[in-house]
């Protein structure tokens, strides 16, 4: 194959740059010295980030955030690994129907979501409960908990559980011991991408969430809805450490082409 | 196999998905179809929720041209977002491609990166870079002598669709990377062994070959950025509304939650139309491609 010419060289890098800016500038931003929004010209400073601590609805909207992705991926895996292991193993009639109803969450605009979820948990008395932000987020990390169960699935080696069986396991000791172990790679990244994407949701999160179940995204905009300053600022480059620090570790465990390129998607 | 095994193993896939369609059914499909049914019911500034049948929302939708601009707004800002991430993010995925190894990963997780990093964080950046007429964005360009005045970004069209092509750029570089790894290296070679020039083989050889990739990336995008909410509301601010933005208000604001509703499910039909249909007009045109 030909190799890339200078030209492509200077594309690449301008693309790169573009890519890279709005995302350095909120974390350099956030280092300002100064009382306004500016890029620290005249030495870093943490003071934005210690202001952080003088706003509890932020810390509270971390902890909200934080514990409704561990939960509600926990939950989709919870559904999504026995669905993943028959539509991976099984032709029965109905399954392309069936993964596709489970894969439409992707396809749905999360703002219809939010007002659908919104008019269903009023009309349960749940309105802007946890409780209702866990199944709402279990609703839309489910595709995402599914597809990379079902790559493991359906990469996985089935003479292993032959053996297995005619070594007498059976039912759970056989899903335990054998099945669970052979995709749990998949099973943990299904995890971290499902974490990532609720901890990540505003559209329809902003639509659910009341004082004191507002997520981070939600508080976020909230506040940039009255005023842009440093502290948002710094909020959002902690915001982007995090999801940096994970999206390392995916790619580290699983490679991040393989995650997002979403390889176990029977419908494409 | 014995009569009873494979009976148990007819059932085995909808007693392993039964959990899953359930939880689908109760809390997916219910909550839409009310949804659908609430776009039809009334409401009045004091009298609230009315659960009659009347069609006075989707009267409204139809003859007030206000709903007409902004949906023609949202649907021209979600076709020039397409266009731009199409323009830029084919030729990069390209380029990306002949890189060589270790190069070549480094890139795609710079380039894929953002797409798991908050939308609020990156629209935030976005919002510095523009920030008023000296902006950063617009000193780059005058003191490159791209332009002599500022162009405003800031609550305008410009702002977003530039904003929300940063957004939706991982997928159109990923749908095209997906595309050129199906591609076979040694076609090219073949053409340059023929005479081809570099214009002529992408013109004759890449062009078509990752035309499935493009248009299937142009789908995802077009669909993400017509209901896109995080970007539009931060960017074009209170005045300049689309689809999403205009339904939360309905929503949380004017608390009028049929008209809202009506909105949210011409949106969902209009796209739904869209990309299903986009999706067999290519899947027709380019069969041989995904054979």
């Amino acid at each position: 194959m030909r190799r890339n010419g200078p030209l492509a060289l200077i594309f690449h890098a301008i693309f790169v740059i573009i890519m890279v800016a709005p995302i350095l500038v909120v974390c350099l931003v956030a280092f300002t010295p100064e009382g306004f929004l500016s890029l620290p010209t005249n030495g870093f400073s943490l003071r934005w980030f210690r202001t952080i601590a003088n706003y509890p609805e932020f810390i509270h909207a971390f902890w909200v955030s934080l514990g409704l992705g561990a939960l509600s991926s926990l939950v989709a895996l919870l559904f999504a690994v026995p669905a993943a292991l028959a539509i991976a193993r099984y032709r029965f009639r109905g399954r392309d129907a069936l993964a596709a109803l489970f894969l439409s969450p992707l396809m749905i605009p999360h703002v219809v979501l939010g007002i659908a979820f919104l008019r269903f948990f009023t009309s349960a008395g749940l309105g802007g409960s946890f409780a209702a932000l866990i199944i709402a987020h279990v609703i839309i990390v489910f595709p995402f908990a599914l597809r990379l169960t079902l790559a493991a699935a359906t990469g996985m080696d089935l003479s292993v559980e032959m053996a297995a069986i005619s070594l007498g396991a059976g039912g759970w000791t056989l899903f335990r011991r054998v099945t669970l172990p052979l995709i749990l790679p998949g099973v943990i990244s299904g995890w971290a991408l499902a974490f990532i994407q609720s901890f990540d949701d505003l559209t329809m999160t902003v639509f659910l969430a009341a004082p004191g179940t507002e997520t981070l995204p939600v508080r976020m905009f909230l506040y940039i809805q009255d005023n842009i300053d440093p502290l948002v600022t710094s909020v959002s480059a902690c915001v982007i450490a995090i999801t940096m620090t994970a999206l390392i570790l995916l790619d580290r465990f699983y490679g991040l082409d393989r995650v997002l390129a979403g390889k176990g998607d029977p419908g494409r | 196999m014995s009569a009873a095994a494979e009976e148990r193993s007819a059932r085995a896939p909808w007693a392993l998905t039964a959990p899953a369609l359930m939880l689908f059914v109760g809390v997916l499909l219910i909550p839409l179809a009310m949804t659908v049914m609430l776009s039809f019911h009334d409401w009045g500034q004091y009298k609230g929720i009315e659960p009659v049948f009347i069609l006075k929302n989707w009267h409204e939708i139809a003859t007030d041209p206000y709903y007409a601009e902004m949906f023609w707004r949202t649907f021209r800002i979600a076709i020039l977002t397409t266009l731009l991430t199409a323009l830029l993010g084919a030729p990069e995925a390209y380029i990306l491609n002949r890189m060589s190894g270790r190069w070549k990963s480094f890139f795609l997780l710079v380039i894929l990166g953002p797409l798991l990093i908050s939308v609020v964080a990156r629209t935030l950046g976005w919002a510095l870079l523009f920030g008023g007429n000296n902006g950063l964005v617009n000193k780059l360009l005058m003191s490159l002598g791209a332009i002599r005045s500022p162009i405003p970004f800031m609550f305008t069209e410009t702002g977003m669709v530039v904003a929300l092509a940063h957004v939706m750029m991982p997928f159109m570089v990923l749908s095209v990377w997906a595309a050129l790894q199906r591609l076979d290296p040694q076609i090219e070679n073949a053409a340059m062994s023929l005479g081809a020039g570099p214009v002529t083989i992408i013109r004759r050889i890449i062009m078509p070959q990752i035309m499935p990739g493009v248009l299937s990336g142009a789908i995802i995008v077009f669909s993400l950025s017509a209901s896109a909410f995080a970007t539009p509301a931060i960017i074009g601010g209170r005045r300049l509304k689309v689809a999403a933005t205009l339904a939360y208000d309905e929503f949380l604001n004017t608390l009028n939650w049929p008209l809202g509703a009506a909105v949210a499910t011409l949106l969902l039909v209009a796209l739904v139309l869209i990309v299903v249909g986009s999706n067999a007009l290519i899947e027709r045109r380019y069969a041989e491609v995904f054979r």
